[in-house]
């Protein structure tokens, strides 16, 4: 799963698709989760790293992370090629 | 200083209504020209257009005689206002009006003003009921469209189209209609506004995106800018939007202009489906009125329009920024009543 190369995040959270010109913010946890998927991370890093982090359960973060993959897939942001899930 | 050549150039379109003309924009675009300085005269249709008044973009306005005077009072005009100025060249920017300056071209290249128009039959093949056999002709999707002369031929077209359907006018002007009421209001409103024939469209859903352009009429891109439309008024004109980066926009684009050896400014509008299919549904053949954008993207269609005519070889742009925004805004001047007389009494400001 990898965030679009071309696709502008900044640090305030604000995402730019230059494909299409749609603009999208994304909250602080949102952001933390964009950085991690750009730096390549698979889903058991991402959970790992939230849970210790945050005070959470395992399933809320399972589902959490696939609405927000859902929300990407669905706006575009994801690459094609790597659509399979870890 | 600079030693850069002075054009003298006649624009029209300096409207500013809902609908606004692409003139002011484009005049922008030529104060701003690198390689030339300009002056530009105004040619307008009525007195309230307010690029007449804009005197730091527009040096002197003349008025000329509606399309439907026919070209002989147009060529008579043109005639009288390069008696006076020494035009170069002439940029106009209606749709409407097009047609008569394509046909007057040659004898106004005659007094040596350039123009850099497309054909007629790129003019006409474009036009938008023959939309569904250019698509045939150049291998482009397009939705299907009837050109209908007679309000009651919308109840035959039920066969051929679902509704919702679109309703559209030969030069402007389109609405959407869920059922026949409706389609027969947008006939009568649209019919009596712009005349026959009415254009029925299929309506396709999916996401608005639009390029200007510029080919050279041998095939080659000079220019080609998309955008995503942000803000769109109730009659779909654009306030507001952006410049994005789509390759298979600008593919399409290359297509249009090498298929169809395209000659001047365009517009495309076009529509991505949910597969991603793109469809034509208009090709306008001139500059667009948010064409300040693309100056602003860093490819100034003006200016290198103005090198086409005037045989300058323009290089075509290898690039654009990507993610640069307009958004429009209205500005009350205010005006002397003299100013307001003068281009009323003696067509001449």
């Amino acid at each position: 799963m990898k965030i679009k190369k071309n696709v502008a995040i900044s640090d305030s959270g604000f995402i730019f698709n230059p494909d299409t010109g749609e603009s999208f913010s994304a909250n602080p946890i949102g952001m933390e989760m964009l950085e991690m998927l750009r730096d390549g991370m698979d889903y058991e890093e991402i959970r790992k790293n939230i849970l210790d982090k945050y005070k959470s359960e395992k399933d809320t973060v399972e589902k959490d992370y696939n609405d927000f993959i859902t929300m990407l897939k669905q706006y575009n942001l994801i690459e094609n090629d790597g659509q399979k899930d870890d | 200083m600079t030693d850069k050549k002075t054009i003298k150039i006649a624009v029209t379109a300096l409207n500013a209504i809902d609908s606004p003309g692409p003139g002011v924009s484009v005049i922008r675009g030529l104060r701003e020209a690198e390689s030339f300085d300009v002056q530009i005269i105004g040619l307008s249709y009525e007195s309230l257009e307010p690029g007449i008044y804009m005197h730091d973009l527009v040096d002197k306005t003349y008025q000329i005689p509606y399309p439907s005077s026919g070209t002989s009072a147009l060529f008579e005009r043109l005639r009288y206002i390069h008696e006076k100025e020494k035009l170069d060249m002439i940029i106009p920017n209606f749709d409407a009006e097009l047609f008569s300056f394509m046909k007057l071209a040659p004898e106004l290249d005659k007094l040596g003003i350039k123009t850099f128009l497309p054909t007629v039959k790129q003019y006409e093949e474009r036009e938008k009921f023959n939309l569904p056999a250019f698509g045939e002709k150049y291998g482009f999707n397009v939705p299907e469209s009837k050109a209908i002369h007679n309000i009651a031929d919308l109840y035959s077209i039920g066969s051929t189209f679902d509704y919702p359907l679109v309703v559209k006018g030969k030069f402007y002007d389109a609405g959407i209609a869920y059922n026949i009421d409706q389609a027969k209001s947008y006939f009568n409103k649209i019919s009596a506004k712009w005349g026959l024939p009415i254009i029925i469209q299929e309506f396709v859903h999916g996401t608005e995106f639009n390029v200007t352009g510029l080919g050279d009429g041998e095939g080659n891109t000079i220019s080609a800018v998309p955008i995503r439309k942000q803000y769109i008024t109730d009659k779909g004109k654009a306030w507001g939007g952006i410049s994005i980066s789509d390759k298979e926009m600008l593919d399409l684009t290359d297509q249009f202009i090498s298929s169809t050896k395209w000659r001047g400014g365009f517009e495309l509008e076009l529509m991505k489906n949910k597969e991603g299919k793109f469809f034509i549904l208009e090709i306008n053949p001139r500059i667009p009125a948010w064409v300040y954008l693309a100056v602003g993207a860093g490819q100034n269609i003006p200016e290198a329009l103005v090198k086409l005519a005037m045989g300058m070889n323009p290089k075509p742009f290898s690039d654009y920024a990507v993610g640069k925004m307009f958004i429009r805004y209205s500005w009350d001047m205010i005006v002397d009543l003299e100013e307001f007389q003068q281009i009323s009494t003696y067509g001449e400001l």
